[in-house]
């Protein structure tokens, strides 16, 4: 369970103090799923990065399972059970997909088990267990290595920052069924989304509305998403290609 | 063959992944004598006269062999510089590793200079290994200038893997070729320095004939207030294709001068210079830090992976 009390995340624009995250408090059980949306810019990212600690905040508090990690590593987290997709995956001169995986999941996995984080993504396994994690590798390919990574990683907490951005339609339904199995497969674990994907809005649980660094609505999918439909906070995939 | 002592094989393991007596071609020079030397039907290892080096000659036609010709040293202070030349026959296929290992424990400096010329005959192909590795505690430099001379003849390839990952104190590496019609070089050099080492590698390759191609590529670190300089030539005196690139991690108060050079001779040659020195991104840490690795373990697997 995460439960995120009174977060606030300061910076200095010029001179001027400017909150990007306002006093923000919301809890997430175990075995939900929920997602963040709300208007670009909103600060939707910056609550993940604060929740995995690659930010700090100017005041508040993050307590994962009972534990206090306001003040705790990057590291310290990922060892508390949260895990971290990237919106935009990072890229690695000579570490492969499976150094990645293996370094995921913390032990050196043989590469059948390794292959299957992959499969799980759409990707052909044998076509990219050995290759670079470099620029060879196109924005889709290595969104779902990064997603794979998070697969193997197998986190109490897992969070996904837009998911869904530079990912083909086809893979969509790949990546909602990753998604949907990630709940099925580990135990008591909860997931947080910050996605505008009306299809990914649709298989929450709760959805919290960010705007200006506050929330401004939370609640059951079944309230929230209803109202959010055709607005810039949940937009259907064709209308987000188009 | 002259038995060794448990340092000498360490350090043979580390320079030529050898662990007992190598099947095929060898030469092993321990502490500037051979400790061991077998020819085989195809591939004749032959010492100079005056007693510089060896000569290897490898017969046209040979196919799948290997020769190695590890050096190791564990006598503080000596000092040597040995001529090996070798002469692989037309249409011929082999590996040749070879490699030196110096382990230093006493106050002198030890220094292994190898020289070695390729003259590679039509449509050969070359697997050349090079690895250098120091190892000790003593206050002596572990120094090592290798020269490796290519000429290739037409249609002929070579494949030139350079490794120095740890332990060298000074290294002064020059490294030329010739290339002709069609023929082909591909060099992987892979450094790391640290402390107060030094590491100076130059290269000069000359495309002189039509359709000859070359691919220098070198990834390294600097680690601590080690210093290293990359230098590589490319002339293209021909319709020819010539690639280089450098790419390195600075740490620390390390120092990398990467000078790239291209000459052409000819409306028809094609060279590429790129060249790249930064420190690791700090996002790449923090990826690795969300999969539980700590910082230092985080830079340890980047550039393990970058020096692969």
């Amino acid at each position: 369970m995460l439960e995120v009390k009174n977060l606030t995340f300061k910076v200095d624009a010029d001179g001027v103090e400017k909150s990007i995250i306002n006093n923000v408090s919301f809890v997430i059980p175990d075995n939900k799923l929920v997602c963040v949306t709300g208007p670009n810019g909103g600060g939707k990212s910056t609550l993940a990065r604060l929740i995995m600690g690659i930010e700090k905040p100017s005041s508040g508090q993050i307590i994962f399972n009972g534990v206090d990690v306001t003040n705790k590593t990057i590291t310290e987290r990922a060892k508390l059970g949260m895990g971290f997709a990237f919106q935009q995956p990072i890229r690695f001169k000579g570490l492969q997909v499976l150094d990645l995986i293996r370094l995921a999941k913390g032990e050196n996995i043989n590469v059948t088990r390794a292959c299957e984080y992959l499969a799980a993504v759409g990707l052909c396994a044998r076509d990219y267990i050995d290759r670079e994690v470099n620029s060879s590798l196109s924005g889709g390919e290595l969104k779902r290595i990064e997603i794979a990574t998070l697969l193997a990683k197998s986190s109490a907490l897992s969070i996904f920052d837009e998911p869904e951005a530079g990912i083909d339609l086809w893979s969509f339904q790949n990546l909602i069924e990753v998604f949907r199995n990630m709940r099925k497969n580990i135990k008591d674990s909860s997931i947080l989304i910050i996605s505008h994907q009306e299809r990914i809005l649709n298989i929450s649980d709760e959805i919290i509305v960010i705007k200006n660094g506050e929330i401004a609505e939370k609640g059951a999918k079944e309230d929230i998403l209803p109202r959010l439909i055709g607005t810039n906070a949940a937009v259907s995939t064709c209308r987000k290609l188009a | 063959m002259k038995e060794l002592d448990v340092i000498q094989k360490r350090l043979l393991e580390e320079v030529a992944d050898l662990h007992g007596v190598p099947a095929g071609a060898y030469n092993i020079r321990a502490n500037g004598e051979a400790a061991g030397r077998v020819s085989t039907a195809n591939i004749e290892i032959v010492p100079k006269e005056n007693g510089t080096g060896i000569d290897i000659h490898i017969k046209a036609g040979t196919k799948n062999e290997s020769v190695h010709i590890p050096v190791v040293m564990t006598k503080s202070g000596l000092k040597e510089v040995v001529y090996n030349d070798f002469y692989v026959g037309e249409d011929a296929d082999v590996l040749i590793v070879a490699g030196c290992g110096i382990d230093n424990c006493g106050k002198q400096d030890s220094e292994h200079d190898g020289i070695h010329r390729f003259f590679v005959e039509k449509n050969a192909k070359v697997k050349y290994v090079e690895k250098h590795y120091g190892s000790g505690e003593g206050e002596g430099k572990r120094i090592l200038n290798p020269g490796t001379e290519v000429y290739m003849k037409e249609g002929s390839t070579m494949e030139m893997e350079m490794v120095q990952i740890k332990g060298v104190d000074d290294t002064n590496r020059i490294t030329t070729a010739e290339l002709a019609k069609e023929a082909k070089l591909i060099v992987r050099e892979r450094l790391m320095t640290h402390g107060k080492q030094n590491a100076i590698s130059t290269y000069e390759v000359k495309l002189n004939g039509e359709g000859s191609k070359a691919d220098v590529v070198s990834r390294s670190v600097a680690k601590d207030n080690s210093y290293q300089k990359f230098d590589a030539k490319l002339v293209g005196n021909a319709a020819c294709s010539g690639h280089t690139e450098c790419d390195s991690i600075i740490m620390g108060n390390g120092n990398i001068l990467a000078v790239p050079g291209l000459e052409a001779n000819n409306v028809d040659a094609a060279l590429v210079h790129e060249a790249a020195i930064g420190k690791i991104a700090g996002d790449q840490i923090i990826k690795l830090m969300t999969l539980g690795l700590n910082e230092a373990e985080a830079e340890e697997q980047i550039i393990n992976g970058f020096l692969k």
